[in-house]
């Protein structure tokens, strides 16, 4: 039996007030399973990276809820709350080069979250974690004195995972980690992510734009598009039966490495203007198990035909 | 079919350096390749690896701490490491060899409005007058496809979203009406459906245009979909070079094998991605033989001593391995880039 350990209801998140109020999601709802990996796929200016630093509570919610086994974690906390929810959910950030601070050593930008919450007995303890962190993501020891900027991109990114991982947390937010990478050094990184997860049995939500990647890595997807998730399903069930035209266009446009297939691939173009939600409202529907689209009543009728 | 073009840009033992504190950097070495005439050339490699130095040997564009210290690199018969001034340059640039970079925010002029960085190119490159100019600027926005182009044409780039910018900057290099065109990772800013746009567009464009362009990426999916010739860069020099389908179906050299390998689409069913071992080599330092080798599981003794000539595959493909050698083992490529494209089409089709 599946456990949800991350739920989103009905989320809305928005920036400025007033005139200058601006939604940037809206109406979300999807859940994350303990143990699995979690994706949310879309274009920049989508809303993804919104959600993911809404859960860790870095962005504010205007409405809905967010839980975290099966507790609300949005709106007020108390301090206790707050350190409790951030040793456990941790975050990796895109850009290795701007996520570390340059004026401490490797030893110190690990050790930090550890200091902050007096995660550790005495210093050999301390010592012990980071050293066996820093194996696990691959690096030496040695490393430990050295700054950010004496290692390549892939290194550091490796620094960022070991800095979130110490921390022993249960779910990890991974704000696109590897697209600042080279695709050797992905490959790595993302052996890194996967190998680490089994071990510990992590649960990650993966923040990306990269469908060939997000395929790899998945267990299930979640399309998003303007700040609505339109799909969620499955990850081998949404890309072999996509639904939401959006969803469709963006799978026809991740580009294939083979030359026969790329020339005979057909893209397809989405219109935001095909739908008319005047009357008749959307929801999210279940449309088979586990499959869930974005809707009106007239198109799941119209998605249910196509089903058959 | 590709002998009877004709080599509208030839590169020729090219070396490059830089000058960085005192030491050299080798980032160009010795590369000799041709661009025929009508064809799209992939550049492929890793950051570091000098796509972008290469081609900005081609437009005079090296900082200014960089040098091309041997070689020779010849447009339509033209010596272009001859070229010294600026002045000299200015007949190269745009009108013959015309470059779209990454980044379309920082290559538009943000406090001039879009019509007047179109029309101020037609005026340069094809001497006419500003009231000429404004009807064709307004064409080319409808050709790299801008809606409403008429009324946009008074609008500046933030006002633009980052596709419809890349667009701009497309239609500014067609008014230069280049022979060659060079496209420096010109979609990966962009999102993926608008990457398929631009990539679509510039298809058409070069149908409909005539001119010739080299396309770089890290990219291998955005390569298979516009590339005609590809040349794999790594540390600096071509490795291997040969049509699409040789490249995707036939490759021959350990580098080339490894970057297909890391696809995601041919993870194994347990999901483990294949990944290069260590770094690629500094190139403070000279290197000997095979610069791949120390990373490569197929490295013999004589890749860390000699370099490597080009050995000759087909007609138009060559790498740089001495797995070529007539004397050398034979070696397969490894399984998992066997049958490319049936196991990508049963991935594709499941």
């Amino acid at each position: 039996m599946t456990e949800k350990l991350v739920e989103i209801k009905d989320l809305e998140i928005s920036f400025g007030e007033g005139k200058k109020k601006f939604v940037a999601v809206k109406n979300a709802n999807f859940f994350i399973n303990k143990g699995e990996t979690f994706s949310l796929v879309g274009e920049s200016g989508s809303g993804k990276t919104t959600i993911g630093r809404a859960i860790i509570g870095l962005n504010e919610t205007s409405g809905g809820d967010i839980l975290y086994n099966g507790k609300r974690i949005n709106g007020k906390k108390t301090k206790a709350e707050h350190n409790e929810l951030i040793s456990k959910i941790q975050m990796i950030f895109q850009d290795p080069a701007a996520s570390l601070n340059e004026r401490a050593t490797v030893d110190y930008i690990i050790s930090e979250g550890l200091y902050n919450f007096n995660l550790f007995k005495d210093e050999e303890d301390r010592k012990k974690k980071v050293t066996d962190m820093m194996t696990e993501v691959g690096l030496l020891a040695e490393h430990l004195t050295r700054y950010p900027h004496e290692f390549s991109g892939g290194q550091r990114q490796r620094i960022g995972i070991a800095r979130a991982l110490v921390m022993d947390p249960e779910f990890v937010i991974a704000d696109e980690p590897i697209s600042a990478l080279d695709v050797s050094v992905r490959a790595q990184v993302l052996n890194l992510l996967k190998k680490i997860q089994k071990e510990k049995g992590l649960t990650y939500l993966f923040v990306a734009h990269d469908l060939s990647v997000v395929r790899f890595i998945s267990d299930r997807i979640a399309v998003i598009h303007k700040g609505v998730i339109v799909e969620v399903a499955e990850t081998e069930e949404l890309f072999r039966n996509p639904i939401h035209p959006y969803t469709r266009s963006l799978l026809s446009a991740v580009p294939i490495p083979d030359p026969i297939l790329e020339r005979q691939k057909e893209l397809i173009v989405y219109d935001p203007s095909q739908h008319d939600y005047s009357t008749d409202e959307p929801e999210m529907v279940e449309i088979t198990p586990g499959h869930f689209v974005w809707g009106n009543k007239a198109e799941m009728a119209e998605y249910r035909k196509k089903l058959n | 079919m590709t002998n009877t073009k004709n080599v509208i840009l030839s590169a020729q033992d090219v070396v490059v350096e830089f000058d960085v504190r005192d030491r050299v950097l080798t980032a160009i070495r010795n590369i000799s390749v041709d661009l025929y005439e009508g064809e799209v050339l992939a550049v492929v490699g890793e950051s570091g690896s000098g796509k972008s130095v290469l081609t900005k040997t081609f437009t005079g564009m090296l900082e200014s701490n960089g040098r091309i210290a041997n070689g020779s690199i010849k447009y339509r018969g033209q010596e272009l490491t001859e070229l010294k001034s600026h002045s000299d340059w200015e007949k190269i640039r745009g009108g013959k060899i015309a470059t779209i970079f990454q980044d379309p925010m920082t290559s538009l002029d943000p406090i001039q409005t879009i019509g007047f960085q179109i029309t101020e190119v037609i005026v340069k490159h094809q001497g006419k007058t500003k009231a000429e100019a404004k009807k064709l600027a307004i064409d080319y926005m409808e050709k790299v496809g801008i809606p409403e182009a008429e009324k946009r044409f008074n609008e500046y780039p933030f006002q633009y979203s980052g596709g419809m910018r890349q667009r701009i900057v497309i239609a500014i290099a067609l008014a230069c009406k280049p022979d060659v065109l060079i496209c420096d990772e010109p979609t990966t800013a962009l999102d993926v459906t608008i990457q398929a746009q631009i990539i679509d567009l510039l298809k058409n464009l070069q149908k409909e245009y005539n001119f010739t362009t080299i396309f770089i990426t890290h990219d291998l999916g955005v390569v298979a979909s516009i590339a005609d010739k590809v040349a794999v860069m790594y540390a600096g020099d071509i490795v291997e070079y040969g049509t699409v389908e040789e490249i995707f179906y036939d490759p021959k050299h350990p580098y080339t094998w490894s970057l297909l390998s890391s696809l995601p689409q041919l993870a194994d069913e347990k999901g483990v991605l294949f990944s290069i071992p260590g770094t690629p080599p500094s190139l403070y330092t000279p290197i000997k033989g095979d610069a791949f080798a120390p990373r490569s599981r197929y490295a013999m003794k004589i890749d860390f001593e000699e370099d490597v000539p080009k050995f000759a595959v087909s007609e138009t493909h060559w790498a740089k391995t001495w797995l070529l050698h007539p004397d050398a083992p034979k070696v397969e490529k490894p399984e998992v880039i066997q049958d490319l494209h049936q196991k990508i089409s049963q991935k594709m089709s499941n």
